[in-house]
């Protein structure tokens, strides 16, 4: 699983059977899947709002500095990314 | 007693809501968990009812939905349910054998945001001892995979192994592979219900288990990724038991079909607690403070060996129900633990199960359907009424 690795430029999506909301009770943004459920609290949850099937990596890094800026997020964001695809959260299209 | 339940506001809200929208089912599965008293419960929640249930459930904040029974097809305002279901957020599962799912309904659920199918496989002929080579069933799981598959859904696959199947492993993990399932689940039997009065049919023989783990493992190893593959052994076989639904009242509602809300499938047989209704209750009263959803929350209910024992936070002291079931004291340790003084009422069983012979029972298997469920509750009458 470790060795996906993922291209700045890829333009991510969320994997079919996942489904990201905000989730009032939990006060957080989800991932929901058959059965399960992963909080994605804080930076995550902004993340992963932006993946969209449309928007290459290297790009929702700039938009997240863009919302937070003045902070260096690159690598947070792809370290963050990396997980999520090498997870099977989000695939590349 | 009572101590968690007096301070509701360390109660989480519930994760799951399973709606049991009906108790009818086409099938006659001999290990079905629906309680052997069925056909006495009282009527179906309406459809107004049932939406009422979810939006009330998903305020407080379940997320996850199963819809199951009985057979949940059944319904035909299952559309509805699915719609307004996905409408308030749920993530929603349907639980069902496929009998019944034409390309009409699934293009329903599908166009209404039902998230996942698990698709399981029963007995549905009552010739049990070769209901995999019954090409109707076969036939029908492989036109509903297909359904499945082309309206891309994963492919779920559940099956309930026992005694008299779990031989047909490798057949079943053959037809599995076949139909392209991408995850299966092979549970063994639960011993609840319809399943407890046929155990000494459905229990396995260690030797059965080893075999079925041992040609599980090499498909495993053999398919890769391309399926998850889960393989639940049956708790009789454990020394510790299960953490049975993450602890009572933490995370699981149940909503049978008669609207009785419980803290899982099978808490409508303890003795000496009554659980509320939906029709009479609403779902934040029924979580927080229910006498019956408090009963056994936290662990000041426990008596040792759980009481003083490391394990408790982890286990709960397992199943409630399994406890009262064999030692007749809910609040006891689940025998299943071997710590627990009565756990020779799990040995014992599974001692007289190695025999490789048909085993000796006191009367013939019986299957789930109204005729039985009907004698069983004229030959044991609920010492509480069921709430009307």
């Amino acid at each position: 699983m470790n060795e996906r690795r993922l291209a700045s430029d890829a333009v991510c999506a969320l994997e079919r059977q996942y489904r990201f909301q905000w989730e009032p009770a939990q006060e957080s943004f989800v991932l929901l899947y058959p059965e399960g459920m992963i909080k994605l609290p804080g930076s995550a949850g902004e993340i992963m709002k932006r993946v969209d099937g449309k928007t290459a990596a290297t790009d929702i890094v700039r938009s997240l500095e863009q919302a937070f800026p003045g902070v260096d997020l690159r690598q947070d964001v792809m370290d963050f990314l990396e997980v999520a695809y090498a997870r099977g959260w989000i695939r590349t299209k | 007693m009572l101590e968690v339940g007096s301070e509701p506001n360390r109660v989480k809200p519930p994760h799951w809501l399973n709606a049991e929208i009906t108790f009818r089912c086409p099938l006659h599965c001999v290990y079905c968990y629906n309680p052997v008293d069925y056909a006495r419960s009282g009527p179906e929640l309406t459809t107004d009812e049932w939406l009422r249930v979810l939006r009330q459930a998903r305020e407080l904040g379940a997320v996850q939905l199963g819809i199951s029974g009985g057979e949940p097809l059944m319904r035909d305002d299952l559309e509805i349910m699915i719609a307004e279901a996905r409408r308030l957020g749920y993530f929603a599962t349907l639980l069902t054998s496929g009998v019944g799912l034409t390309e009409k309904r699934i293009a329903a659920f599908k166009e209404g945001g039902l998230d996942a199918i698990q698709l399981s496989f029963q007995d549905s002929t009552r010739e049990l001892n070769d209901f995999l080579s019954s090409t109707r069933t076969f036939e029908l799981k492989s036109k509903v995979a297909k359904l499945i598959k082309q309206y891309e859904y994963p492919m779920v696959l559940n099956v309930v192994l026992h005694r008299l199947n779990i031989d047909h492993i490798q057949a079943i993990l053959d037809m599995a592979e076949a139909m392209g399932v991408e995850q299966l689940e092979l549970a063994n039997t639960q011993y609840y219900a319809w399943a407890m009065i046929n155990r000494d049919q459905l229990l396995p023989t260690r030797e059965q288990l080893r075999r079925a783990e041992e040609i599980t493992n090499r498909f495993r190893d053999r398919v890769g990724k391309k399926m998850k593959l889960y393989f639940v052994v049956p708790d009789y076989y454990a020394n510790r038991p299960k953490a049975c639904m993450n602890g009572w009242g933490s995370v699981f509602l149940n909503v049978a079909a008669d609207g009785v809300a419980l803290p899982c499938h099978e808490a409508r047989m303890l003795p000496g607690l009554t659980f509320p209704n939906v029709r009479e209750h609403d779902v934040r009263w029924i979580w927080h403070e229910s006498p019956g959803f408090n009963a056994y929350r936290g662990d000041g209910w426990m008596k040792e060996p759980c009481r003083s024992c490391p394990d408790k936070s982890k286990d709960f002291g397992g199943c409630r129900c399994q406890a009262y079931m064999l030692t007749g004291d809910a609040t006891n340790t689940d025998p299943v633990c071997d710590l627990s003084p009565e756990h020779h009422l799990i040995t014992d069983v599974v001692a007289k199960a190695q025999s490789a012979a048909p085993p000796v029972t006191v009367h013939p298997i019986v299957f789930r359907d109204d005729k039985n469920s009907r004698k069983l509750s004229a030959k044991n009458p609920p010492e509480t009424a069921p709430a009307e």
